[in-house]
C-alpha cells in the first residue's frame, strides 16, 4: 500500500562549490492519510527545511515528495503553513491577515458572507476576537502566533504543517491551542506534520514522533509510534505509565544519543 | 536659441549669490514644529491642561520663533547701513507690500500676481512630476524584480542620475520645440531617479517570509503586486517619491528662469533684470515655503499610507 503523503529519500544541500552545506541527507517518511505526525530535533538540524520542501516553498536537491499520488513541486491548496515566525503582513489588520487566505482559497465555494463569518469563526477559536482591527505591530508575540494558526486552520488544508506552532506561547494559550488543533484535526481528519522544541506537546498530539539526528547532514535517528487512545486527557496523560515511557524515550534520544552540538562542545 | 541658454547660464551663474544668500530666511521660519518634535516634547508629569499647553509652546513653539526674530533682527541691522546693497527685511515688505496684499492680480501676459506664479510652476512640477511617479515606479518594480532587467538598465541609471537637471534642458527644448514641455521634461527627469533607484531597493528586501506567505495562499501576479509588493516596498517607494519631490522643486526654479513665461524661476529672472531685489527675496521666501509644504505632504501622504508596514 502506497501511503498519502511519502517522502521518498531526499536530500537538501544549500549552495554550490565549496560554500554547499549539506543539511539533509536521505530523510525517508511515509505518512498515512490523518496522521499526526511530529517532527523533533536540536536546533538547526533541518527540522524547518523538511516543512519547507513538503510545503513546496523549497526544491529538493535529490528525492522526491508524493502528495496523493503527485509529486510536489510548489505550494498548492491541500496544503497550508504555520511559519515559525508566523509571518503575518504587517499593512493588513488581524482580520484582514486571514480574510487574504479565506478569500483565496474559498472564492468560489463560499458567498462573501460566510467568508466574513469564517474568518470571524476561526480567529474566535484562537480567542483573538477581540483584536480583529488591530495591526500584527499592535499585538504581543503569541498573539500573532495565534493569527498565524487561524490563518492556516482556516484554509482548512488537508495537510498541516505547522513549524513550531506554539513556541511563543505562555502555558495556558499553548494548552488550548494544542486541544483546539487536537479537536480539529479529529474533526476534519488532516494529515498533520508539526515541529516542535517541547517533548510533552508531542507525545500529547502525535500518532509518531520522529527524531532527527544532528546536522549536518542530517536525517532521521528514530521514530517513535505512540500508542495511545485518542482523544488524550491532558490531565489523565500525567499519571499515564505509558506516557511517562514515552516521554522517556524522547529525551533519551535528544540528551543521551544525540547530544545538542553546542552542550557537547562545552 | 542655444546660444541664448548659454548666455543666460553664464550670467545665472555669476548672480548666483546673492539669491543664495537671501535663500536663508526661509530656513527658520520651515523649521518649526516637525511632527516628530510634537511628541518629543511631552512634559512628564500631568500640570493639568493649561500647563501643558505653556509648556508645549514653551518647549516647540519658542524657539524657532525666538531665533527667526533674531534672524531677522540681525538681517535689519546688517542691511540698514549705509550703502548696503540688499534689502533689509522692513525695506522688503515696504517694496513688496503690493505683491504680498494681492497675489491673484491678473495684468496680462507675465504680469500676474505671485499666487499665478507659483500655481504655473506647481502646474509644471504637477505634470513632470506625475509622470516620473508612474514611469520611475514602473521601472522601479521592473529592476527590482527582474535581475536580467537590473543588470542591463543599472548602469545605464547609474551614468544618466548623475546628469545635472539643467544640462537636459537643451536637449529637451531640441527635442520638444517648446518651452514649457521642456520644463515639465527637466522636472520629470530630475525626480525620476530616486524614485527608480529606491523603489527597485524596496522591491529587492521584500522579505522572503512574505513572498513564502503568498506562494502558500498561491496569490496570482497582480495579487502579489497589490497585496505583498506594493506595501512591502511602500516605504522605500516613498522616501523616493520624497526625495524626488524636493529635486523637482529644485529644477523648476532653475529651469523657468531659462525658459521664460509665466513662473516663479521666471519671476525671479526677471526681478534681477530690472534689479527689484526685494521681489526677489519675497520669491523665495515663498519658493522655501511651497518647498517645505510639498515635502511636508509628501511625507504625509507616506506616514499615512504606510502606516503599520515599518515593522516588516
Ligand atoms: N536558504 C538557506 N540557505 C543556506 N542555508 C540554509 C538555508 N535555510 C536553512 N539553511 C541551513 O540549514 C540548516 C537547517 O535549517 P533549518 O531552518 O531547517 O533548521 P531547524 O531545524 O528548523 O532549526 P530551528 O529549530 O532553530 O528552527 C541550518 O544550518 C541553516 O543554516
Ligand atoms: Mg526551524
Amino acid at each position: 500500500m502506497t501511503s498519502y503523503l511519502s517522502i521518498e529519500h531526499i536530500h537538501k544541500t544549500f549552495g554550490e562549490g565549496p560554500t554547499a552545506s549539506e543539511v539533509l541527507r536521505d530523510v525517508d517518511l511515509h505518512v498515512d492519510r490523518g496522521e499526526f505526525i511530529s517532527i523533533i530535533g536540536h536546533s538547526g538540524c533541518g527540522k524547518s527545511t523538511v516543512l519547507n520542501i513538503v510545503a513546496g516553498l523549497l526544491e529538493t536537491s535529490t528525492g522526491a515528495v508524493i502528495l496523493d499520488g503527485k509529486e510536489v513541486s510548489k505550494p498548492g491548496p491541500d496544503r497550508s503553513v504555520v511559519f515559525q515566525n508566523h509571518s503575518l503582513l504587517p499593512w493588513l489588520t488581524v482580520r484582514d491577515n486571514v480574510a487574504l487566505a479565506v478569500d483565496k482559497t474559498f472564492k468560489g465555494t463560499k458567498s462573501a458572507a460566510e467568508r466574513r463569518e469564517w474568518v470571524l469563526q476561526t480567529l474566535d477559536m484562537v480567542g483573538m476576537s477581540h483584536a480583529l482591527d488591530k495591526r500584527p505591530d499592535e499585538i504581543s508575540g503569541g498573539m500573532k502566533q495565534r493569527v498565524g494558526i487561524a490563518r492556516a486552520l482556516a484554509m482548512e488544508p488537508k495537510v498541516l504543517l505547522m513549524d513550531e506552532p506554539f513556541g511563543a506561547l505562555d502555558a495556558l494559550t499553548r494548552a488550548h491551542l494544542q486541544d483546539e488543533v487536537m479537536r480539529i484535526q479529529s474533526e476534519l481528519g488532516n494529515t498533520v506534520l508539526m515541529v516542535t522544541h517541547d517533548v510533552d506537546e508531542a507525545v500529547l498530539l502525535s500518532d509518531r514522533i520522529v527524531m532527527m539526528t544532528n546536522g549536518p547532514a542530517a536525517t532521521i535517528g528514530e521514530i517513535l509510534e505512540i500508542d495511545l487512545p485518542k482523544p488524550r486527557e491532558r490531565l489523565a496523560m500525567a499519571d499515564n505509565a505509558q506516557y511517562n515511557h514515552y516521554r522517556a524515550e524522547v529525551l533519551r534520544f535528544l540528551h543521551e544519543r544525540h547530544k545538542n552540538p553546542e552542550s557537547e562542545a562545552a | 536659441m542655444m546660444s541664448a541658454i548659454l548666455d543666460r547660464n553664464m550670467t545665472f551663474g555669476a548672480g548666483r549669490e546673492r539669491p543664495a544668500a537671501a535663500a536663508t530666511p526661509t530656513d527658520p521660519v520651515a523649521r518649526p514644529a516637525p511632527p516628530s518634535d510634537r511628541s518629543g516634547g511631552a512634559p512628564p508629569p500631568d500640570p493639568g491642561l493649561w500647563g501643558r499647553r505653556m509648556r508645549h509652546a514653551a518647549t516647540v513653539v519658542l524657539p524657532p520663533v525666538i531665533v527667526t526674530a533674531i534672524f531677522l533682527f540681525l538681517w535689519e541691522m546688517m542691511t540698514s547701513s549705509q550703502g548696503a546693497v540688499l534689502p533689509g527685511p522692513s525695506q522688503v515688505i515696504t517694496d513688496t507690500w503690493e505683491l504680498i496684499i494681492d497675489p491673484f492680480y491678473d495684468y496680462g501676459g507675465n504680469d500676474v500676481g505671485m499666487a499665478w506664479q507659483l500655481l504655473a510652476s506647481l502646474e509644471r512640477v504637477a505634470y513632470g512630476y506625475a509622470l516620473a511617479v508612474v514611469a520611475g515606479i514602473g521601472l522601479g518594480v521592473l529592476v527590482g524584480q527582474s535581475t536580467w532587467a537590473m543588470r542591463g538598465l543599472d548602469p545605464l541609471f547609474q551614468v544618466l542620475r548623475t546628469v545635472p537637471p539643467l544640462a537636459w534642458l537643451p536637449i529637451s527644448l531640441a527635442a520638444f520645440q517648446a518651452s514649457n514641455p521642456s520644463a515639465i521634461f527637466v522636472i520629470f527627469i530630475t525626480a525620476i531617479w530616486p524614485i527608480i533607484i529606491n523603489t527597485s531597493v524596496g522591491i529587492r528586501n521584500i522579505s522572503q517570509d512574505y513572498v513564502n506567505v503568498a506562494r502558500v495562499l498561491r496569490l496570482n501576479g497582480f495579487e502579489y503586486f497589490t497585496k505583498i509588493m506594493l506595501p512591502a516596498a511602500a516605504p522605500y517607494v516613498f522616501s523616493g517619491l520624497r526625495i524626488g519631490i524636493g529635486l523637482a522643486w529644485l529644477a523648476i526654479v532653475a529651469a523657468e528662469m531659462l525658459i521664460g513665461g509665466v513662473g516663479i524661476g521666471f519671476f525671479i529672472w526677471d526681478a534681477w533684470n530690472a534689479s527689484m531685489l526685494s521681489d526677489i527675496v519675497l520669491a523665495l521666501v515663498y519658493v522655501g515655503l511651497v518647498g517645505f509644504f510639498l515635502d511636508r505632504l509628501v511625507a504625509i501622504v507616506g506616514k499615512w499610507v504606510t502606516r503599520g508596514t515599518q515593522a516588516g
